[in-house]
């Protein structure tokens, strides 16, 4: 009965969530999602709690059901959060899932990588490879040079602006 | 040849004889007075002839009859050792009188000094991430100084020293491995949990245990981390994130309520309890002079709940588990083998070993007190010994749900007043308290709970048959057939309504 309620509940939130997630998601991996949800060990699903968006196996969602909703901290991963604006950040620990789908990446040498990892911008003299097509401001994954995922950026150019970029010029955003 | 040898061995017993003359001269160590004890106390200690009179008692006292003066009692020598030790390591009486109770006095001092040292920083690696033969010759590249920690533990490692901060490499931060103390690791040792389980640490902050769980269970099943305090849990969010553990529901609540979120719904339950951390001592050198005789108490009446409601949330028919584990970083009796004890008695529940190498035996006898034979199952850790804080591991294994506590709490409820029963189990522990550890010996108290609990005959398979009743076994189990877990459930649910 409570928990019927929590369920349905959960799931109209989710609804709206999607809508939202969804686009930056989106941004970031494209319609990749699709192979998020559905995994080979079994599915998988987003819920919203507190403002957060968590990544969870369905059995982990049902378990953790159990727990009154203000007892509950974090249920599996947490995927980014929604401003109170409204706007959806994306969180690092996202990262190992999404990763893999990325569509648009950025590789940045060794003396950018500790800076980016401190929060810095990444700057055209840093970056080693960019993937082609990379609109501006897609959502793109950063990676060092042994394809160790660092975290999110947006591209602030273009691929082929970066081409003709000076070496101070800020070429990807830092965002998680 | 001969009489060399004579000559020899005389000139030897000539040595010995005025060594021990000398002995006898010096070492005859003279108690102060009374009058002396006064106008000490009135002048700033002196450390060094502090030290040195610790010593000629501790001398005096392994061997009492030969060395004592004549007209001073053994009490007097132990009170004033006690009172320079608290000096000498500014300790308060209660903790001290504790100390001495539990170790012998050669161990005594050992167990002092090595409170005063900082153990050596321990690191753990995160197996979900890497593996120690690739993060150690990282670490070693960023100029970190570390060893294997042990032959009991694959994935523990000393640091001795550090150039960097080890708290802040990136590889840290991305998780590769956990500060973690040596003894903490222990107690997950012992529950070992097995892939697919579902698992609750129940006081998770901040998330070592935890992390530790979800590593050796590969991300398989469900870790639950629980912890009641909302600032510290955000540390059990933050660890568990970074570890890259994604099965994990993290919730704050009282550890106590833990049964009624999910009744029997655990494989495995890791019950790291609040305590007064007399094992850490040098972690937080407060303890020394912050606790009494009603903080202790205090600590182990919480610790008793919580022990009761982790083994109310363990199903005793999982196919692989079934186990407790409680851990504690006190060393006191009173808040281990005591609260074990207690467990023993209300719950059907029995020790089992912990297949930990290292660690000494737990007490099943201590000064007057009696426990479970059993209790030599658990293990305990010392500074001194060990070089890890100290510790206790108990680990418990559940061998039926329908036992006396869950019964008559689910029976009571209905009938007594609405908000009684954990009162109630409150007042039981205050008074079984006061009379040592030995409940089960005043059960015949009209208590209510207790009448309950002689209710449900038959059905405790529990050694400590002393409350079941004349009721023959055969009509026990008829009815223990037709009450199953599903038909009580709900009343439960009804109950938990309630309040």
């Amino acid at each position: 009965m409570d928990r019927t309620k929590d369920e349905d509940q959960l799931q109209a939130l989710a609804q709206v969530v999607a809508r939202f997630t969804h686009t930056p998601l989106r941004r970031s991996i494209g319609e990749n999602i699709r192979l998020l949800l559905e995994r080979p060990d079994g599915l998988y699903c987003f819920r919203l709690h507190k403002d957060r968006v968590y990544y969870m196996s369905e059995a982990l969602m049902r378990h953790a059901l159990s727990f009154p909703r203000h007892a509950l901290i974090s249920v599996g991963t947490c995927f980014g959060k929604f401003t109170k604006s409204g706007k959806f950040h994306l969180h690092v620990t996202a990262l190992e899932f999404l990763a893999p789908y990325a569509q648009h990446k950025i590789w940045l040498k060794a003396s950018m990588e500790q800076q980016f990892l401190y929060g810095h911008h990444v700057l055209k003299s840093g970056l080693a490879r960019v993937t082609e097509n990379t609109a501006k401001y897609q959502g793109v994954v950063v990676y060092n040079m042994k394809d160790v995922p660092l975290g999110f950026g947006a591209a602030a150019k273009s691929t082929a602006e970066c081409r003709h970029a000076d070496p101070t010029a800020i070429v990807a955003f830092h965002q998680a | 040849m001969k009489e060399e040898k004579k000559e020899r061995r005389l000139a030897q017993k000539e040595l010995d004889s005025s060594v021990k003359i000398n002995v006898a001269e010096e070492d005859r160590f003279v108690l102060p007075s009374a009058e002396e004890q006064e106008r000490e106390a009135g002048l700033p200690a002196d450390l060094q002839a502090l030290k040195t009179r610790i010593h000629d008692i501790v001398h005096v006292l392994s061997d009492f009859a030969a060395r004592r003066q004549a007209d001073r009692p053994r009490q007097d020598y132990v009170t004033q050792l006690r009172r320079d030790l608290c000096l000498y390591y500014s300790y308060n009486e209660f903790l001290m009188e504790r100390l001495m109770d539990l170790f012998h006095l050669s161990e005594l001092l050992d167990a002092l000094e090595a409170n005063e040292i900082q153990r050596p920083v321990t690191i753990r690696t995160n197996t979900l991430k890497t593996r120690r033969r690739d993060l150690a010759p990282s670490l070693i590249d960023r100029g970190v100084n570390l060893d294997p920690i042990g032959p009991w533990s694959k994935v523990g490692l000393v640091v001795y020293s550090s150039q960097v901060p080890i708290g802040a490499t990136p590889e840290y931060l991305a998780g590769h491995y956990m500060l973690q103390g040596a003894s903490s690791m222990m107690p997950v040792l012992a529950l070992a949990p097995q892939h697919g389980e579902t698992v609750l640490d129940m006081c998770a902050a901040p998330g070592g245990k935890t992390t530790y769980i979800a590593a050796l269970m590969k991300n398989t099943g469900m870790v639950y981390a629980n912890d009641a305090n909302e600032a510290r849990v955000k540390a059990v969010v933050g660890n568990l994130h970074r570890m890259g553990v994604t099965n994990a529901v993290i919730s704050c609540t009282d550890g106590r309520e833990m049964p009624k979120i999910r009744p029997a719904g655990f494989d495995r339950v890791l019950l790291d309890a609040p305590c007064s951390g007399t094992g850490v001592i040098a972690k937080d050198p407060a303890v020394k002079t912050s606790k009494d005789e009603k903080d202790i108490q205090r600590c182990a009446q919480l610790q008793r709940q919580l022990l009761l409601a982790a083994i109310d949330s363990v199903n005793a028919k999982s196919k692989t588990g079934g186990y407790v584990t409680y851990s504690t970083c006190s060393i006191l009796v009173e808040e281990n083998e005591a609260v074990i004890e207690y467990a023993l008695n209300k719950r059907n529940v029995k020790l089992v070993p912990t297949s930990l190498t290292v660690g000494k035996e737990g007490f099943a006898k201590f000064k007057a007190k009696r426990f479970h034979p059993s209790m030599t199952h658990t293990r305990r850790f010392y500074p001194h010994t060990h070089n890890m804080d100290g510790f206790f591991v108990a680990k418990l294994k559940k061998f039926s749900n329908t036992i006396p506590g869950t019964e008559p709490a689910a029976e009571e409820q209905p009938s007594g007043p609405a908000p009684a029963p954990p009162q109630k189990r409150k007042a039981d522990v205050d008074a079984n308290d006061d009379e040592g550890f030995d409940e089960d010996d005043k059960a015949a108290a009209p208590s209510p709970q207790k009448k309950k609990r002689k209710a449900p005959q038959g059905q405790q398979k529990s050694p400590r048959s002393k409350h079941v009743g004349g009721k023959p076994g055969a009509k026990g189990k008829k009815w223990q057939k037709s009450v199953n877990p599903k038909a009580r459930n709900p009343k439960k649910k009804g109950l938990n309504k309630k309040p």
